[in-house]
């Protein structure tokens, strides 16, 4: 666009201001607070002393890679099968991948601990078995996004060539796979690496994340220091992995010619048939089996199949007259207020900076990735950071009931952004330009053309944050305080009791935020399918077979 | 007896008919030009032949041998593909030389057969660069080059010279020619191009009049 028709600096200042000041103090001061307080010899050598710091470290490192590796060899054939195959109840595959990704991490260690029977409860294996389950959707999302519009051809060329079936996998398929290959196992990394939730509900003294640690140091038993130089150790790792993928990515990616869209066919011969069905329905049955666990245990009380976990929900009692601190239906309340607020600031801030991302460039950029930051730095650290750092007058903001939802917000700004920033840059420049031409100011134009494109955007990212905050664990374990507690944090607390009414009172509380979960998971869906079924404007777009076959 | 033979072949996708009741054969060493409309089903029969489609009915012969059953693999039947289909993350030299690789050739061997045939389609001392820095007359004789390295007794050709200009194209297609006489080899030539299929192939054969 001609600069002269550009939108004025000072309305751009304007809109940038609000959420540049908010990443500022409640992500990058706390942020820093950190750092400060793991800068400290004695924090450090006391933290590096310690065995159990390196058990803690180990730990944290083979399990992620374990973790990454499994997913990505058991993902490769429902990523296959869904890039390359049209089949009855694809879309509902994807979905059940989906929803189990998007379910809140405390869920899913429920869920593993209703499914796994009690010798496998709290060990390793029932951490990874959950990662794995958790991320499929990451390897289907992600590589098969690539292998979709991989060209079917250059495989069928290297068979004409004598490479058998499998030899075209390895020499062909799977090195040109390799960019996404890599974006995923870092994604999946990442994810295990800093795994809280799933570890809190499935892990043990002996299974600590350096999340878990620096949650355990800092809470419960008051080494600030050392939590503090945990805390950023996991920073770098993230750092360093993160930088590496990028530029593993940039070396193995090749000029290659993908297909303009995904193409899929259907299975013509009966082995084709029957390893779609297969790995479909394999893959269907291993996501929902822990769902279905969970519930189905909601049900199972220590005098057999009923529904006093549903129905005594708010009556915690461990024996009669000794009350558990916790009361599940006031952290349903609890949840909903927190979600209501975090929802709001996350697309009035979310709405704001996207305008301003999508309106400028360098600036623009700068803001985009400071607002990612925290997505990709881990709830715990920013839940501990905030912790740290308003704790004194005059910003000592512990008991304000706005701190969760801010924690909250932090999390969740990320996907009203990408949502609605992808939209703002897909409106054609033409259509403000036609506006200025019939004598709007460029401010004016922006506001009658620009800005209506927002509202669908943000009803898909006010559900996604609305998900995000019912389901946050990591910042809350921190800054929920004692009456204010949350759902994740209930079923933590109720899930650990093993065999008992309370226990299967976690997992009816578990059962309701996977429900609410996937309802607004769905809202998501549908929003997005209107967006896709505008119709479409241009004719001669159709493809050439439809109109020239015979 | 016939070299290769389409026997009364059906393909449909998903309900759509493409061919029906299909057949062609050709005897050993014979050029034919397979001309028609696109979305007549050219490229789905050189498919059939190729094993990558698996037709619905029907056979697909090779000296007798009934192959409809047989992966694409075990065929020795070679493709030139539309849009060449390079394989990216290799060399020029390495993609000349898969084909042998497949087979089983050692690594020195390989590499001197590649380097022949590169020479022999012109592009001496190639071997080693990018595919992607290729030309659109080069990457072509390197899919050619990669194809009759395996030396197939079948070659098929799903319009190898289409896209280029008009000169490079006519000088493309002498070269072709020469090359295919010169292997005797028995080829399809699938092309909407009259001057090509002249050029080319010893028979010209419309789809519409195979194709019931």
């Amino acid at each position: 666009m001609n600069p002269i028709n550009a939108l004025p600096r000072r309305v751009l200042a304007a809109l940038g201001v609000a959420p540049v000041v908010a990443l500022l103090m409640f992500f990058f001061w706390p942020t820093a607070t950190l750092l400060a307080r793991a800068i400290d010899t004695e924090a450090l050598s006391s933290t590096f002393g310690r065995r159990g710091t390196w058990n803690v470290v180990w730990f944290t490192l083979w399990q992620a890679v374990v973790s990454t590796v499994v997913t990505l060899a058991l993902g490769l054939a429902p990523a296959y099968v869904v890039a390359r195959f049209e089949f009855t109840g694809r879309r509902l595959l994807v979905a059940v991948l989906t929803a189990v990704f998007v379910m809140p991490t405390v869920v899913m260690g429920a869920a593993f601990l209703a499914l796994l029977p009690d010798s496998l409860d709290r060990t390793a294996w029932a951490v990874i078995g959950a990662h794995v389950v958790f991320n499929l959707a990451v390897v289907v999302r992600t590589v098969g996004v690539f292998w979709e519009r991989l060209p079917a051809d250059i495989e069928s060329a290297a068979a004409t060539l004598g490479a058998s079936p499998w030899r075209v996998f390895t020499t062909i398929t799977l090195p040109l796979l390799r960019p996404a290959l890599l974006a995923t196992a870092s994604i999946v990394f990442v994810f295990t690496f800093t795994s809280f939730g799933v570890v809190r509900v499935l892990g043990a003294p002996g299974t600590r994340t350096i999340e878990v640690e620096v949650w355990r140091r800092a809470t419960q038993l008051g080494e600030i220091g050392e939590a503090a130089v945990l805390s950023i150790l996991q920073l770098a790792v993230l750092g360093a992995t993160l930088g590496w993928s990028s530029l593993a990515q940039r070396r193995h990616s090749r000029a290659l010619d993908l297909e303009p869209a995904a193409v899929r066919r259907r299975a013509r011969t009966g082995i084709e048939k029957r390893r779609v069905g297969l790995v479909s329905v394999t893959t269907a049955l291993v996501c929902v089996a822990p769902l279905t666990a969970l519930a189905a245990r909601s049900f199972s009380t220590p005098s057999g199949w009923s529904t006093a976990a549903w129905t005594r929900l708010g009556r915690t009692e461990v024996r009669p007259g000794i009350r558990l601190g916790l009361d599940p239906i006031a952290a349903l309340g609890n949840s909903v207020e927190n979600a209501a607020w975090a929802t709001l600031f996350a697309v009035l801030f979310g709405a704001i900076a996207s305008l301003a991302i999508a309106a400028s460039r360098r600036g623009g950029r700068m803001l985009d990735i400071g607002l990612m930051l925290p997505l990709g730095t881990s709830a715990v650290t920013i839940g501990f950071g905030m912790l740290i750092t308003f704790d004194q007058a005059p910003f000592d903001w512990r008991a304000e009931w706005w701190l969760v939802p801010v924690g909250h917000a932090l999390v969740a700004t990320p996907f009203v952004v990408r949502t609605a920033v992808g939209v703002l840059r897909s409106v054609d420049p033409d259509l403000q330009a036609a506006a200025t031409t019939l004598g709007a100011s460029p401010t004016r134009a922006w506001l009658a053309i620009v800005v209506p494109f927002l509202w669908r955007p943000l009803a898909v990212g006010a559900a996604l944050a609305a998900a995000v905050s019912l389901g946050e664990f990591g910042a809350t374990s921190f800054l929920s305080r004692s009456g204010g507690e949350t759902i994740p944090i209930a079923i933590e607390q109720l899930v650990g009791r093993t065999g008992s009414l309370l226990q299967a009172q976690g997992y009816a509380l578990a059962t309701m935020l996977a429900a609410i979960t996937i309802l607004l998971v769905v809202v998501v869906d549908s929003t997005g399918q209107m967006q896709q079924r505008t119709p479409p404007t241009r004719l001669d777009a159709l493809p050439v077979d439809q109109t020239g076959r015979r | 007896m016939s070299q290769l033979i389409v026997d009364h072949v059906d393909v449909s996708f998903e309900g759509a008919t493409v061919l029906v009741d299909a057949s062609l054969s050709l005897e050993r060493g014979e050029i034919v030009a397979l001309l028609g409309a696109s979305g007549s089903g050219k490229s789905t029969l050189l498919r059939v032949v190729a094993g990558v489609i698996a037709p619905d009915a029907g056979t697909v012969r090779l000296a007798g041998t009934d192959i409809t059953a047989l992966p694409t693999h075990r065929r020795g039947i070679g493709m030139v593909f539309q849009d060449n289909q390079l394989f990216p993350h290799l060399s020029v030299g390495d993609n000349v030389a898969f084909g042998l690789e497949m087979a089983g050739v050692g690594k020195t061997e390989r590499r001197l057969e590649a380097d022949a045939w590169l020479e022999r389609v012109g592009l001496a001392s190639l071997a080693d660069r990018d595919v992607s820095d290729l030309s659109g007359g080069e990457a072509k004789r390197v899919a050619m080059a990669r194809t009759l390295a395996t030396r197939p007794e079948v070659v098929l050709l799903d319009e190898p010279l289409t896209g280029l200009d008009r000169e490079l194209h006519d000088q493309l297609a002498l070269e072709v020619a020469a090359l295919l006489v010169e292997l005797s080899v028995t080829a399809i030539l699938v092309t909407h191009d009259h001057d090509e299929a002249a050029t080319i192939a010893g028979r010209v054969v419309q789809m519409a009049d195979i194709n019931g």
